[in-house]
């Protein structure tokens, strides 16, 4: 899973700060080479990534959830065992991509905190609800296929700890991908109902993954600096036009049909036209105006709290033995 | 609100005999049992490794960037150190 940068306000670079090391900086990330944790870095590039890196973790951990519900409702035991590995996937995801951020100096409760308290945004897909088996499947064909196409640039991002985290994710993230695509397709051909089913996943997700690229360019002020900082590898329309281009074959090879009347194949560009993203819908999901956004960060606070115990009784034990082991 | 988390320990993985550990990402835990297998779900589900080693991340002493230079550069002109340094003619074997 992937969010793109949600909150865009970082300010400039403070005039303080060394122009000398600025320079320096900026021309070692202008060679590609990695800046690691104890590298001076610009404040803003340490807080951009710790927005980017901490979005896009909670998206991870968020997304557990819709697919989550689905694990007891899994139509065969074969996949139940496959969307268990594939919930667990994202918790490792998460957990990766936590302690990338850690490196730059924050901590994992107060990233946890700001997800509980909605300070912090994730992947505005999880704010949609998975209505039947379909959406399971189209969830990992279709979100999880947009994820890779998001991620697998940042496998060159220019801080080190997050492209190795991001190279991990990549390699996992393939077996979503295509699980999902092979439960589609089973649905796909299987009786007129299980079809329909299919085809209404596909309708109600499909826009809702185009928007997972975030904003046009044209309304992605910082794409620029984040480009240049290598935070940011290809902008967000690029990416778009990457996935639509792979995804519409995809579809009409199970006999589905993108929900988009204005998608034609252009020659002259050799890549598909399409209609516009509703922007009003992604900007409102954005401000926590999802289906069900509320009820997502509820069952996450709750797990997180119901389990506290399990925490608590850790920490009691090591105190125990840390006792004994002194006595 | 801060310093409620669990310590951190850095993990290492055998991926097979015979190969040294390598480092791999960071998990917190409370204590070296939960650290190895909070690393064990999260760095070994396909079968990365046969051997684990965590080590809490404070125990680490790490190189200064700073003074990576006066460290490091030492080594820059002495490339006498390298074996293709050295002109042999290739009539002469076996060296």
């Amino acid at each position: 899973m992937y969010t793109t940068e949600l909150q865009k306000n970082v300010q400039a670079i403070e005039t303080a700060e060394d122009l000398a090391l600025l320079d320096a900086f900026e021309a070692r990330v202008a060679a590609d080479e990695f800046i690691e944790p104890k590298d001076w870095m610009p404040e803003a590039y340490r807080k951009t990534l710790v927005r980017q890196i901490s979005q896009h973790a909670h998206s991870e951990i968020v997304g557990m959830l819709p697919e989550g519900n689905w694990i007891t409702r899994a139509p065969s035991l074969r996949r139940k065992a496959i969307l268990l590995a594939k919930v667990q996937d994202e918790a490792g995801h998460g957990l990766y991509l936590y302690c990338a951020a850690e490196t730059l100096g924050t901590s994992r409760e107060e990233m946890i905190e700001a997800l509980h308290s909605g300070k912090a945004k994730y992947s505005t897909i999880f704010n949609y609800p998975t209505l039947t088996w379909a959406d399971i499947a189209a969830i990992g064909w279709l979100v999880d296929g947009a994820a890779i196409m998001n991620q697998v640039p940042l496998q060159r991002t220019s801080y080190g700890p997050y492209a190795r985290a991001m190279v991990r994710v990549c390699k996992e993230e393939s077996f979503h991908q295509r699980q999902g695509y092979e439960a589609m397709m089973a649905l796909a051909s299987g009786s007129p109902e299980q079809k329909r089913m299919a085809q209404d996943a596909l309708n109600r997700w499909w826009w809702p993954s185009l928007m997972m690229f975030g904003p046009p360019d044209e309304n992605s002020p910082n794409t620029e600096r984040s480009m240049r900082w290598r935070i940011k590898r290809e902008t967000n329309d690029e990416l778009r036009q990457k996935f639509v281009d792979i995804t519409v074959p995809q579809a009409e090879f199970i006999g589905l049909t993108v929900p988009d009347e204005a998608l034609a194949w252009n020659e002259a560009k050799g890549g598909y036209d399409f209609g516009e993203v509703d922007w009003e819908e992604f900007y409102a999901v954005v401000r926590g105006e999802g289906p069900v956004a509320k009820e997502r960060i509820k069952s996450r606070r709750d797990a997180w709290e119901n389990n506290a115990w399990v925490r608590d009784a850790a920490a009691a034990y090591e105190q125990k033995q840390r006792g004994r082991a002194a006595a | 609100m801060s310093g409620h988390d669990w310590p951190l320990w850095e993990v290492f993985v055998r991926s097979k005999g015979g190969l040294s550990h390598r480092h791999v990402g960071s998990v917190h835990a409370p204590d070296p049992k939960l650290a190895l297998a909070h690393a064990r779900d999260t760095y070994t589900r396909r079968m990365e490794g046969v051997s684990l080693w965590v080590v809490k991340s404070t125990d680490i002493i790490a190189s200064d960037p700073a003074d990576s230079g006066p460290i490091f550069e030492p080594a820059e002109d002495k490339v006498y150190r390298h074996p293709t340094f050295y002109d042999i003619p290739d009539d002469v074997k076996h060296i």
